[in-house]
């Protein structure tokens, strides 16, 4: 991906973090994910403002060892996946107003 | 066809379970006897009901009782249909009907929905899982069919009463949750007795080639316990309370892992 991606939390899941990890449940058929310490740092930030790189940068590749060209691959197949299930919005515009995304623990 | 209902009813019994009085009325009086019995122990008398459900019996039909569940809120009234029977009730007035033929697993369908609908309304469940006491504190074993249930309520020693081997009763309290004895068995066959104690742990059961209690991670726990939470409305806001409840119980209560022999040396851990 070359432009600037914007994610944020879909408003028709509900998820709460467990530990290090985060539940979600798909409002549209109730399936259920798991995401990992990395994953969940990612879905946290994502508030429709923030770059997807961004979070990477600030995020990420200041608490783990990782390349930041490896780990923006990672963090865009991650999103682009669960944006695939419902979870995520993206876009290469900010989401906000109706778009803006539900909060990231209830 | 309130009025009517009322009219013609002539038996009733109140069967509280989860502390929770549900009054069943019938125009025959055979079918509420046969009712006395198969819910032995749960039934009460002299108490105000949260629910009232008139009984139009039917003749048996060549119905399909695992054929699909369908409950849904319809005009404020939740309707349930399966093969067997078909029910409805107002949450708001609690009181409803369900038309079955004269047989006890249409209404026993009947409670395991409504009691999952009330509980879900205030962070409770019904799951699929054995559950017993001992010492004044509840121990609730969940897994699929084959993980154990049966085998590990089967094991228990004298001193432990066990509240179910198929599906527990969880109330929410405050902080606190609660396990009560329910009526609804697997192959043991024997009801659970009519009491509650404070939970004290949630064991995801495994049977293995030693005993062991291992810790979980919290994901897992949740998602354990989803898989094993009993729910059966079509409504995407009390399915979404259900899982926000199974996450918050899984925060308050430990859960672990049991892998266990099977012979009754696995009590020994559970004190």
């Amino acid at each position: 991906m070359s432009c600037r991606l914007y994610v944020a939390r879909s408003r028709s899941v509900a998820s709460r973090k467990l530990g290090e990890e985060t539940m979600i449940m798909s409002g549209l058929d109730s399936t259920l994910f798991t995401l990992d310490e990395v994953a969940t740092i990612i879905w946290e930030a994502a508030d429709g403002s923030t770059p997807l790189e961004e979070i990477v940068d600030s995020k990420i590749c200041t608490q783990f060892k990782v390349e930041r060209d490896e780990a923006l691959r990672d963090a865009e197949a991650l999103v682009e996946g669960l944006a695939g299930h419902g979870i995520l919005l993206l876009s290469s515009e900010r989401l906000t107003g109706s778009n803006s995304p539900r909060k990231a623990e209830e | 066809m309130r009025e009517l209902t009322a009219t013609l009813a002539q038996a009733e019994i109140i069967i509280e379970i989860g502390g929770a009085p549900v009054r069943v009325r019938a125009t025959d009086t055979s079918f509420i006897e046969m009712l006395e019995r198969r819910y032995a122990g749960f039934v009460t008398s002299g108490k105000a009901a949260e629910f009232d459900f008139d009984v139009e019996l039917t003749e048996p039909v060549a119905a399909d009782a695992d054929a699909d569940l369908r409950v849904t809120l319809d005009s404020g009234r939740w309707r349930l249909e399966r093969g067997d029977f078909a029910a409805e009730f107002d949450p708001h007035s609690r009181s409803g009907r369900i038309r079955q033929s004269r047989n006890p697993f249409s209404i026993d369908a009947l409670f395991r929905i409504l009691h999952t609908l009330m509980l879900a309304q205030e962070g409770g469940f019904l799951l699929h899982a054995a559950s017993a006491i001992r010492n004044g504190k509840a121990f609730v074993f969940a897994g699929v069919s084959g993980a154990g249930k049966t085998t590990i309520a089967s094991l228990a020693p004298p001193d432990v009463t066990l509240l179910t081997d198929e599906i527990s009763y969880i109330r929410k309290d405050g902080n606190r949750y609660t396990a009560f004895g329910t009526p609804f068995t697997g192959e043991l066959g024997k009801s659970g007795e009519n009491v509650s104690a404070p939970i004290a742990a949630l064991y995801l059961l495994e049977k293995g080639r030693q005993n062991q209690i291992a810790p979980v991670t919290a994901a897992e726990a949740g998602r354990a316990f989803l898989s094993n939470v009993l729910f059966f409305a079509e409504d995407q806001e009390l399915v979404r309370s259900v899982f926000c409840s199974a996450c918050e119980f899984v925060g308050q209560v430990p859960v672990y892992r049991l892998t266990f022999l099977p012979d009754s040396s696995v009590w020994e851990m559970l004190t």
